[in-house]
């Protein structure tokens, strides 16, 4: 191994650690492409079901993607630039989601948005119902990406500081002026690399959508939902499924990759 | 532009009053942690008072009384730093743009007045780089375009060329010292040649209060502080008016002409350069005695200190007295080297 510039520290059993570690990542996935059945790839991934599944996963997470926008943003911003009596709990709470087991914040949508929840209830007097509708994916899907928004939006707002922000400011710049044009520029890397961690996260939600939401094709049945139930009869469908998400995820982490390391901010923080 | 300011912040044991008249430019002296950048970022709105009020022209700023406080953005204050905080994302011309876009100008306007502050910091060819492009002097003349081109009633220039080559800073304060003139400012600076040629007047903080202020030339030629002399390198002597000239903590007596009455608070200010060390007492008039705390030298000089007095001296002169620290010496000037004043 070549140490990438100058002195590299790393004792050699450390690297082979590394490798095992590494290898209990990428084996499965290889483990997986051996069984997948080329020769019925195309037709398998292209089944009315599939399609319906892969077509609802795609709608779902990019509306969940853009709630989590809308409110992550400005909670990933009062939670790095003010200070208030109880922000360290708040913080803790609504990272929550990211250590919940999803079903268990299924369980809690549902007692919130469900017939007899908390605001279902009276919504439903409206005659407006969420549990088991496709508004309930995207709902479930929000819960569990909205953490890794807010996480690493929070984490860019801190390092950049507030000094660009306080120089903004004198110059004549209202509070929103100052958040449209320096803010959010210095921290887009961040707002694009958390957004397509969230998307990603709302691709594979299962526990939190099975749970609040069911499992109705076209409906509520998303990707990773059709994939659990074809594994009962269908395990190709199954495998050729799976592919495409491991695909989805590859192309989702490498533009993530691309967004964090955004050329003007190079020296300049 | 008339400001008056007067406030305190217990945290930092800060309680200063001052007032800038229009078109006055002011240095703000003082060694690190005297409370001059507090007193800028409570002018510019980034920190707040325990108490205390404000006034920019009709604009109340702060007032403790009533409680008002006017944003930052809303003070037309404008703060320029030691580093320059271009913001990185946008060109030099769009940075300059930023404070006139701010106000409402069109697009067009705002970088038509941004090319005319790019030119009067000469910088006009810089106008389609990014910040990252950009030298620590070509940045910080466009940050002083940025600052100048939101049109600041007042402006804060908070050792604008501290964080600058020394071969680029001149050019710098050449260029300041034509921008500035006709403007309201506070400049706080460590240099003395900062205050010399930007400044009408200075103002020498110390420990959150204000220990001297005056006319810059007045002030540095006849410091009352220990700060103040030491900027301007000048011995200073603090004692009571004699009738020789001044009688100093230890009893001990310098000659010196001056029209305050005896019994008057006094201090004396000695150039290093008047000052001679011999090894023998002197029969000079104006002699004290001293142990050499340190050597340093300075161009073809060496400066002996001790811990009331300062002597340049050529360094034959140190090797033939075999001067090194912890040697006991008698330091001597004459009477006509000593300018006494009310201290």
């Amino acid at each position: 191994m070549r140490p990438a510039d100058g002195y590299a520290g790393v004792p050699r059993w450390v690297a082979a650690v590394a490798v095992v570690g590494a290898l209990f990542v990428l084996l499965p996935l290889a483990a997986m492409v051996t069984r997948v059945n080329w020769g019925q790839f195309v037709p398998l991934v292209t089944s009315e079901a599939s399609v319906a599944a892969l077509l609802l996963s795609l709608r779902t997470s990019l509306a969940a993607t853009v709630l989590c926008i809308v409110f992550g943003v400005p909670m990933a911003l009062v939670l790095a630039r003010s200070a208030f009596r109880g922000q360290k709990i708040l913080r803790s709470l609504v990272l929550l989601p990211l250590v919940l087991p999803p079903v268990v914040g299924g369980i809690a949508l549902l007692y919130t948005f469900g017939r007899r929840g908390l605001i279902g209830q009276p919504l439903e007097a409206f005659g407006v119902s969420i549990a088991f509708s496709t508004t309930a994916v995207v709902l479930a899907q929000t819960f569990v990406a909205l953490p890794f928004l807010v996480l690493s939006l929070e984490g860019a707002l801190r390092t950049v500081g507030t000094r660009y922000e306080a120089v903004g400011a004198t110059l004549g710049a209202r509070p929103t002026t100052v958040l449209r044009r320096i803010t959010l520029p210095l921290v887009l890397p961040a707002l694009v690399s958390g957004s397509v961690l969230s998307f990603a996260r709302a691709l594979g939600e299962f526990g939190a959508t099975l749970t609040f939401a069911g499992s109705l094709q076209g409906t509520t049945r998303t990707l990773p939902l059709e994939i659990y139930l074809q594994r009962e009869t269908s395990p190709d469908t199954a495998v050729a499924l799976s592919l495409v998400l491991v695909v989805v995820a590859v192309v989702v982490v490498s533009i993530a990759h691309q967004a964090g390391s955004t050329k003007y901010l190079r020296g300049a923080l | 532009m008339t400001f008056s300011f007067s406030a305190a912040v217990a945290e930092r044991g800060f309680e200063v009053a001052l007032s800038v008249a229009p078109g006055e430019t002011v240095a703000i002296l003082g060694p690190n942690g005297a409370g001059k950048s507090t007193l800028l970022g409570l002018t510019a709105g980034l920190l707040r008072a325990d108490s205390g009020r404000a006034v920019l022209d009709d604009t109340v700023l702060f007032d403790s009384v009533g409680g008002s406080f006017t944003p930052p953005h809303r003070r037309g204050v404008s703060l320029l730093a030691q580093e320059p905080l271009l913001f990185p994302h946008l060109s030099a011309l769009e940075n300059v743009a930023f404070g006139p876009r701010s106000a409402g100008v069109p697009r067009a306007a705002a970088r038509a007045t941004a090319r005319h502050w790019l030119a009067e910091v000469e910088a006009l060819d810089l106008a389609d780089r990014r910040p990252a492009q950009l030298s620590g002097g070509q940045a910080q003349r466009v940050a002083v375009a940025r600052a100048l081109a939101s049109d600041p009633k007042l402006l804060l220039l908070d050792e604008p060329m501290a964080a600058l080559d020394v071969s680029v800073a001149p050019a710098l304060r050449r260029m300041l010292r034509r921008v500035l003139a006709g403007r309201t400012v506070l400049i706080v600076t460590h240099d003395i040649l900062d205050a010399f040629t930007l400044a009408d007047r200075v103002v020498v903080l110390d420990g959150g209060r204000i220990v001297d202020q005056g006319p810059t030339r007045e002030v540095l030629e006849r410091p009352r502080s220990a700060f103040t002399a030491g900027l301007a390198a000048l011995n200073l002597l603090v004692g009571v008016r004699s009738q020789r000239g001044i009688r100093l903590a230890d009893g001990s007596e310098i000659s010196g002409a001056s029209d305050l009455v005896v019994g008057a608070s006094a201090a004396a200010a000695v150039r290093p350069s008047a000052v001679r060390v011999s090894l023998d007492e002197p029969a000079a008039a104006n002699r004290l005695r001293g142990e050499v705390l340190d050597l340093e030298p300075r161009g073809d000089l060496v400066r002996v200190r001790s811990d009331r007095l300062a002597a340049d001296l050529a360094p034959a002169l140190v090797a033939d007295l075999d001067l090194a620290p912890g040697a006991a010496v008698w330091f001597a000037f004459d009477e006509s080297d000593v300018s006494v004043y009310a201290g």
